[in-house]
Parts: structure tokens; C-alpha cells; sequence
């Protein structure tokens, strides 16, 4: 072989695909996070575009904004404690106790998922509402005056709808959770003497944490953000973040107070959210 | 897999002995086991005598496993009773039953460490901590794997893992120890290396009644008093392991546990004093181990392919003459496949003449009659 053979540099390899990154950053920037980024500066911005610091501590310390805070943490929590409790309790049961037809309840506890959540409310009108079933019932009954179940019109009425429309979100991955878990274990501690409630606690329980995790968080998370549900059962005096958000912005047209409230709901989603990703990383999820 | 092996222990043994007390015998009373109208174990009716090591075996389907999990309670038997010493505990749950069991995957709790693992029952059973502590201790000094205390499961080998499952069973001081196939997960090395440790366990824990179900007849013959062999949720024989396998009451048993030669005869002498029948293959007249047969019977003489030998001395007075088909070398033992007047004989050797016919060779056999088991033609076929 001749020695005057040229080196030939190395081609220069094309990373084919790289540019597909474009279309969807371009959509979530147009779709998502201008119109984030419109609601951050109007936060900061009067009415006639000048920034205005003194209006957003005017409103963090309002009582309004509180007692939505309050309002939407507590509820949330509580809904997302209801739908744990509920949940796990239905899981166990579909999961490990053999009866005709558990499968079938399991998708039928499904279709919740597909359904609106103001559906749910809707129902609960007719069931527990002050003309609904119950209470007409029970006026019937009793010769009562007045409707004497009222507790749908009240913070509990709403997390009771939520619970009803939520607890499918915990249902499903622990469901999931439960199939995977060797039966053999939970043979093993039986015949070593454990009670079925052990069982649960210390064998079943903590192969579920993941899921149980997985499920609240989705569950604190879309019940912080819920708006439907609070709307239509339209209780006395529970105000949420969405709903103050929306009253403000619509109904009294005083968009930087609305976009205010946005940001702290946004801020909130996220940080659950992150907390979320941190506890699923620490855990292994 | 760790190299120790299994090493008793003093408190283990003064415990067997109190399990031997209470009464560790394990009666199956006619059970019966059937999902809706599929009866997979039909009217069972076995002891387990205290201490012993009872082997079920049997192919897929053959129902004994299903037998091992009437006696932990996970299946409820469709008629019969089963008793643990003195204790009905047909209908008792599986947690008042007192027994240990092992299985196949292990079972082991994989969110707690070994030492948890092991302290799991005594703590479901209410034990307080200084108990706990000496038997956790006690069970992990037993099967080797006392440096393992803090590991978790998977920081384990699969070896590693069924000895852990092993002590978790017997830091209960269970009264019956139930094995479901628990070497069928390792390899065959490892296998092996555990069957001789579980052997020595047992002779460390004399008291301990085992019921194994495997299907592995290498298993079973090492580790077992009795055998029980299962074959369509029925026992199509019971008894002790060297009787069945050298006596193997139908043909199912004798192709099940080990491999066997039968050899289709005619009896000509029934059984005499010494317990030896005449029988007839072709122009060869043989005397076999019978029990029952009369003249005139068709049988099947039993003989096992060690048991036959290429060179005559003055126990293997039987001989045979067959055609050789094909010479497989192994190591240790040469396998040879004769073809004796149409029916595939089979010889294991470990040594050979030192010029090995060819194939297509006539070759004489020659085995002795206390190597042999007559057995009816018909039985279990």
C-alpha cells in the first residue's frame, strides 16, 4: 500500500432526529408557558400596566385569600385522607378477598374516572340535597318542617364528593400495587402465626407505600385544583383558591387579584408536585 | 451461596424434643379436595409419624401439593378431617395451626432484614424480645447464615435466601415443617449442596415432622423416611424409601422413582420360603423377589440399570442376553442401551470390561434376584 494514502477525517456523524425537539417546545412554550409567563407579569401589574408590589401583599394578607387558602388545604387534605382511607380499605377487599363479581366492581369503580366531577355532585343533589331524596324521606317520616340533613352544603358535602370522585385514583395503581405482591408472603405469614390486620400492616402495606404515594399525591394535587364540584354543590362560605380565582377574574373583573391567587395555586400544584417526585425518587417509585 | 453448612444446635435440640412431646404426627383422614365439581385430591387417608420425613411425589397436576396446603389451611378440604397430633385442625385458620412452611420463591419479606424476616413469627405469636432474640439467633446459627443478620433479601443468593426461609420457618418451633418444591428455584449444584444440608438439619432436629412435596425422586430418596408417590389426586403407593425403591408394588412407582428396567416374564414357581419366584423371558429362566404370584401369572420383573453388571459372579446368578444399540459416556457412570428380545434394557455402569462390545454386539447380562421386584403386569400402568 502506497505510504501517501490521505488520512481521511473522520465523517462527521449526523444525529438524525435532533430536531424533532422543535415542534413540541414550541407548542408547550405557545400553549403553556406564555400564557403562564402572561399570568406571572399581569400578578405584578395594575390595571394600567404599572407594577404595583403593594397590591400582592394587600392581598396575601386579605382574608378572603386566606381563608380560601385554608379552605382549599383543608379540604384537599381531607379529601385526599378520605380517598387513602376508602381506597386502600376497597383495594384490600377486591384484591384479596375472593367473592363473584370482584372484577366487574373493579371496573365498574372505574368508569368513576370517565365520568364529569360535577356528575357526581349532580347525583348527590338528588340524594342528600335539602329536596333530595333523604331529606324528603325523612321529612315524610318524621312530619319534619325542614330538611334536616344539610351537611352537603358544607365543607364535609364537598369533600364527600370528592372522596366519591377521587378514591378511583388511588384504587387504580394500588390494585395494580396488590397484583404484584407474592402470595407466597402472605401464606408465609400466616402459617407462621400472623393475623390477617398484621398482614396488611406488615407485609402488604409496605409493598403498597409506592402506589399509596403515587395515588395521594395525584389525589392532593387535583383536588387542591378541584373547581367543579366546589362550584356546583355551591356551599355556604367554602371559597377555594379556583373558586376565588374565578369570582375575581370573571365575576369582579379585577385580574390582577385573580392572577395573585394563580400564582400561589400554580406555586402550591408545584410544590406538591415536586414533593411528590421527591418522596418517589427517596423511595424508589 | 455461602459454603457453611447447617450446624445444630442446643436449644434447637432440647426444643425438638418437646415437639416430640406434644405429638407431631401429621393423619389425613379421608380428605378430599375438589374445585367445584374437579376433584383434584380424591379421599386421602396418610400418617406422618412424629420425626419423620414424609416425601410426596408425583407429576404436575398429581395433587400434592394441594395435599401440603389442606395441612396449612389454604385449602379447605371438600370431606375428611386432618389432625396434628391430637389437634382437628381441619377447620382452624392457618395461623393457629402451629407449623412452619417453606416454598419454592422463598417467601421472603423483602422490605425486612434477614434477622426481621426470621423474628417474624415469634413476634406475630406475641414473644418478647429476649426470646426473640435467642431464637432468631438460634435459627440463623442453624442454617449457616448468622453474618447475614442485617442483609436484606436481595443482598442475597438464591441459596442463600431458602436458608433464611428455613430458619424463619423453624425460629417458630413449628410442630410440622411444610417444604413445597423448596430446592426448585437453585441450581443443580446448589440443589444438591442443600438436600445433604436439609439431611443434616433433620438429624440436628430429630423430633421435626417434615412433609416435602417435590417432584424430584433424587430429593425424595435422599431426604425421606416414606415416600408417598401421587399420581391423578390419588397415592398410587406409600412407604418407606428404600422398600418402595426396591420394591415398587406397581410399575407407575418403579418408572417414577429411578429408573427401572421391566422386563415382561412368566412365573413359573410361586414364591417359596425364601421369598424368590421363578419366571420365564423368553429361553432365560430367572428367579426374582415376588410376593404373591402363582404359576401361569404374567409380570414384569424389576430390575434397576445399576443392578446390572456385564461380567457374572456368584450373586448375579440371573443372565440375560441382549443386543447392544448405543453407549453413552458420562463421566462417572457409562450408560448402556440393550435391546433384549424387543424391550429396551437399560444399564448404568461404573466399570466396564476393558474391550466394550460394539453396537450390534450380543452381550450376556447377568444380575442377582435380591436386585429384582416382581410386579403385577397391570398395576398403575
Amino acid at each position: 500500500m502506497s505510504e501517501a494514502v490521505a488520512i481521511r477525517a473522520p465523517a462527521i456523524r449526523r444525529e438524525p432526529g435532533k430536531f424533532w425537539i422543535v415542534p413540541p417546545a414550541a407548542l408547550l412554550a405557545l400553549l403553556f408557558f406564555y400564557p403562564l409567563a402572561l399570568i406571572v407579569r399581569q400578578a405584578f401589574l395594575d390595571d394600567s400596566g404599572v407594577a404595583n408590589v403593594a397590591e400582592i401583599i394587600r392581598v396575601l394578607h386579605s382574608r378572603f385569600f386566606l381563608n380560601a387558602l385554608i379552605n382549599t388545604v383543608t379540604i384537599s387534605v381531607a379529601a385526599t385522607a378520605g380517598c387513602l382511607i376508602v381506597g386502600l380499605v376497597l383495594a384490600l377487599i377486591l384484591a384479596f378477598v375472593p367473592f363473584p363479581g370482584s372484577g366487574f366492581i373493579a371496573r365498574l369503580i372505574d368508569t368513576f374516572i370517565a365520568l364529569p366531577t360535577f356528575l357526581v355532585t349532580l347525583a348527590f343533589t338528588f340524594l342528600y340535597g335539602s329536596a333530595g331524596m333523604l331529606n324528603t324521606g325523612l321529612m315524610e317520616a318524621f312530619s319534619l318542617p325542614l330538611p334536616p340533613v344539610d351537611f352537603l352544603y358544607s365543607t364535609w358535602g364537598v369533600v364527600l364528593a370528592e372522596v366519591t370522585v377521587y378514591t378511583p385514583f388511588i384504587l387504580r395503581p394500588l390494585l395494580a400495587a396488590f397484583s404484584l405482591v407474592d402470595r407466597g408472603q402472605i401464606e408465609a405469614a400466616s402459617v407462621l402465626g400472623a393475623r390477617p390486620f398484621r398482614i396488611v400492616r406488615q407485609v402488604i402495606l409496605p409493598a403498597a407505600v409506592p402506589a399509596l404515594i403515587a395515588g395521594g399525591s395525584l389525589c392532593l394535587l387535583l383536588t387542591v385544583n378541584e373547581f367543579g364540584i366546589v362550584l356546583f354543590i355551591g356551599a355556604k362560605g367554602v371559597i377555594t383558591l379556583p373558586l376565588l380565582i374565578y369570582g375575581k377574574a370573571i365575576q369582579e373583573s379585577a385580574y390582577q387579584v385573580a392572577c395573585i391567587i394563580a400564582v400561589v395555586n400554580i406555586a402550591l400544584s408545584l410544590g406538591l408536585f415536586g414533593l411528590y417526585r421527591f418522596a418517589a425518587g427517596r423511595l424508589g417509585v | 451461596m455461602s459454603a457453611v453448612a447447617f450446624t445444630g444446635t442446643s436449644v434447637m435440640d432440647i426444643d425438638a424434643a418437646k415437639v416430640r412431646g406434644a405429638g407431631s404426627n401429621v393423619h389425613f383422614d379421608k380428605v378430599s379436595v375438589a374445585y367445584g365439581a374437579h376433584v383434584v385430591l380424591h379421599p386421602l387417608t396418610l400418617d406422618i409419624a412424629p420425626g419423620e420425613i414424609l416425601a410426596m411425589i408425583g407429576p404436575s397436576g398429581s395433587g400434592k401439593t394441594t395435599a401440603l396446603r389442606a395441612v396449612a389451611g389454604f385449602v379447605r378440604p371438600a370431606s375428611g378431617r386432618i389432625r396434628i397430633g391430637a389437634t382437628d385442625v381441619t377447620d382452624l385458620p392457618p395461623y393457629e395451626r402451629g407449623l412452619g412452611m417453606v416454598v419454592q420463591n422463598y417467601a421472603l419479606f423483602p422490605h425486612m432484614r434477614v434477622e426481621d424476616n426470621v423474628a417474624f413469627g415469634l413476634r406475630a405469636q406475641g414473644a418478647d424480645k429476649a426470646l426473640i432474640a435467642e431464637r432468631v439467633k438460634d435459627a440463623l446459627g442453624t442454617v449457616g447464615m448468622s453474618a447475614f443478620a442485617r442483609r436484606y433479601p436481595r443482598e442475597l443468593s438464591g441459596g442463600q435466601q431458602q436458608r433464611v426461609a428455613i430458619a424463619r420457618a423453624l425460629a417458630v418451633r413449628p410442630r410440622v415443617l411444610l417444604l413445597d418444591e423448596p430446592l426448585s428455584a437453585l441450581d443443580a449444584q446448589i440443589r444438591r449442596n442443600m438436600v445433604e444440608e436439609i439431611a443434616r438439619l433433620h438429624r440436628s432436629l430429630p423430633g421435626l415432622t417434615i412433609l416435602y412435596v417435590t417432584h424430584d425422586q433424587t430429593e425424595a430418596l435422599t431426604l425421606a423416611d416414606k415416600i408417598a408417590i401421587m399420581r391423578d389426586g390419588r397415592v398410587c403407593s406409600h412407604g418407606p424409601t428404600t422398600e418402595l425403591y426396591r420394591r415398587p408394588p406397581n410399575r407407575f412407582t418403579a418408572e417414577f422413582l429411578g429408573r427401572a428396567n421391566l422386563l415382561p416374564v412368566t412365573v413359573e414357581e410361586p414364591v417359596g420360603s425364601k421369598g424368590f419366584a421363578t419366571a420365564r423371558h423368553g429361553d432365560a429362566v430367572l428367579t426374582g423377589a415376588g410376593r404373591d404370584e402363582k404359576a401361569g401369572d404374567k409380570s414384569l420383573l424389576c430390575i434397576r440399570p445399576q443392578h446390572l453388571s456385564l461380567t457374572a459372579d456368584s450373586e448375579h446368578t440371573n443372565r440375560i442376553v441382549g443386543t447392544l444399540r448405543e453407549v453413552h459416556w458420562q463421566g462417572e457412570l457409562t450408560h448402556l442401551v440393550l435391546d433384549v428380545d424387543g424391550t429396551p434394557v437399560r444399564v448404568s455402569a461404573t466399570k466396564l470390561p476393558t474391550a466394550l462390545p460394539e453396537p450390534g454386539a450380543r452381550v450376556p447380562l447377568f444380575f442377582a434376584p435380591a436386585d429384582t421386584s416382581l410386579l403385577p403386569e397391570d398395576a398403575g400402568v
